[in-house]
């Protein structure tokens, strides 16, 4: 089962998890499992037309999601996506 | 032998108590007697000397970086020194710049600090940078981020950039020659409001330590060419649960600034801070209303009820809080938006309002007309209302 990995900053929209278990073909479908059980996380991953944002990288293993085919790219079992927004605190 | 890409400046020649100094980096191979003159004669651009600037600063210096330029035109706060390491509690009241050349001059007498105690415009900044080999982006926001961003790309200058938010840091290296830029990353800033502010989100005090000494790290490895630079690829810290990891940056050919060359000029800070998403909610809805403590505590005291809605993090709460305010965060607003009456006057609040004017935009979009923001949040309360409420 792929697995999502979420910032400190978003984990209190998801009950505390840092790593949350998602079921889905594509990168697209994990999100969407992941939201239908966190909704909150929704607005925080993609825009209210579900597309990316300019300003939340996601990465499917090592590799941004946008070079690699975006939401439509396939996921394996053992992958793993993580949400990557933009900080600018220094 | 190592290489550097980076323009070459005079001989660099070491004075003979300087082998002393930096015998340690001489016995190095990777650095050595040509990689100690590389940092001697480097020119390294500083901006901002708080969090990530302080740790940065005082190993270049300490490394023997010849010319440290800063760019800073803040004071010491005593509320910086948890991280900012850089500057000290005698230290609070005077600007951050003097303060950093005391404490570097300690550190490495043979280093030259130019100081720029301005802030870093659009109109300054190319004036500022010109004539530094490499720029650290020490920087506190997405503007001034973007800002030096397409300025090393239009200089041809690499960016050392590291960022960091309460418990995760990120650092790369941006705008080489061959590697991906800022913008190819995240093309544009987040609508302000979207994500909080460092003074409202906080920080661990030792992340910006962590995240400043891998700058310093890239910076050296850039002078001296030893080993392999960030370039392309993004260092993620946890440092909450520690988990670290690197992920792989391509260049976007579509990046207005370092790939179509869309981007000419220079914008000002304040412009990319423009929140687009923000304005058309404003343009919907009007803007946020506030309410003065003041008036506040008069018509309350004159006996007119308000529901008070603290919509801070529960951890804000056991350090300040204003008697009876309903606590609901903002990340749970829409989920306990029932516990609300649309009936009844509510004034919204957080630490200095940011985070409250959200929560009045999503209460008016949800149907509650009579609803204001708290203006400067409990901060405001403190100062004008009752001081016996700690700020921080």
């Amino acid at each position: 089962m792929p697995t999502l990995n979420l910032p400190s900053v978003l984990t209190p929209l998801a009950n505390g998890q840092h790593t949350i278990d998602a079921t889905g073909q594509t990168v697209g479908e994990a999100l969407d499992d992941v939201v239908r059980r966190f909704p909150s996380l929704s607005p925080r991953l993609r825009d209210q037309h579900g597309a990316p944002y300019p300003f939340v990288t996601i990465y499917l293993n090592d590799e941004d999601i946008r070079f690699i085919g975006g939401f439509e790219a396939p996921v394996q079992p053992n992958d793993e996506l993580s949400v990557v927004p933009a900080v600018a605190g220094g | 032998m190592a290489t550097s890409t980076l323009p070459e400046r005079g001989t660099g020649d070491l004075a003979p108590d300087e082998y002393i100094r930096y015998s340690r980096h001489l016995m190095l191979p990777e650095i050595g007697v040509n990689g100690q003159r590389a940092l001697r004669r480097a020119r390294v651009l500083l901006v901002g000397a708080g969090g990530l600037g302080s740790p940065a600063a005082l190993y270049l210096a300490a490394a023997g970086v010849g010319t440290l330029g800063l760019v800073d035109f803040d004071t010491v706060d005593v509320s910086n020194l948890q991280r900012q390491v850089l500057h000290g509690t005698r230290d609070v009241g005077r600007s951050k710049l003097d303060s950093a050349r005391d404490r570097l001059a300690d550190i490495n007498p043979g280093v030259h600090v130019e100081g720029f105690p301005v802030r870093l415009t659009a109109s300054n900044a190319r004036e500022i940078a010109e004539g530094f080999d490499l720029i650290v982006d020490g920087t506190d926001n997405f503007g001034t981020r973007y800002l030096v961003n397409d300025l090393c790309v239009l200089l041809g200058v690499p960016n050392v950039y590291g960022s960091i938010f309460r418990f995760d840091g990120q650092a790369s290296v941006f705008a080489t020659a061959d590697g991906p830029c800022y913008r190819c990353v995240y093309r544009e800033p987040p609508p302000a409001g979207l994500v909080p502010a460092c003074a409202e989100g906080g920080v661990l005090g030792v992340l910006p330590g962590l995240v400043g000494t891998i700058q310093a790290t890239e910076a050296i490895k850039l002078i001296t060419g030893a080993g392999t630079p960030l370039i392309g690829r993004l260092l993620l810290v946890d440092a909450l649960h520690w988990r670290q990891r690197t992920v792989r940056l391509r260049r976007d050919p579509e990046c207005p600034a370092c790939g179509t060359r869309e981007i000419h000029d220079l914008s000002d800070a304040e412009q990319l801070c423009a929140a687009p998403v923000v304005d058309e909610i404003d343009a919907v809805f009007g803007a946020v209303p506030e309410i003065e403590p003041t008036t506040l505590s008069s018509r309350m005291a004159s006996g007119e009820t308000f529901e008070i809605v603290d919509v801070r993090e529960a951890y804000e709460l056991a350090i300040a809080r204003i008697d009876g305010a309903r606590h609901i965060p903002l990340a749970s607003l829409e989920l306990r938006i029932d516990e609300l009456s649309p009936d009844r006057e509510i004034v919204v609040h957080c630490k200095a309002g940011g985070r409250s004017a959200q929560a009045v935009r999503r209460l008016r979009a949800a149907g509650f007309k009579r609803v204001w923001n708290l203006a400067g949040g409990i901060q405001r309360w403190s100062k004008d209302v009752d001081p016996s409420v700690p700020t921080y």
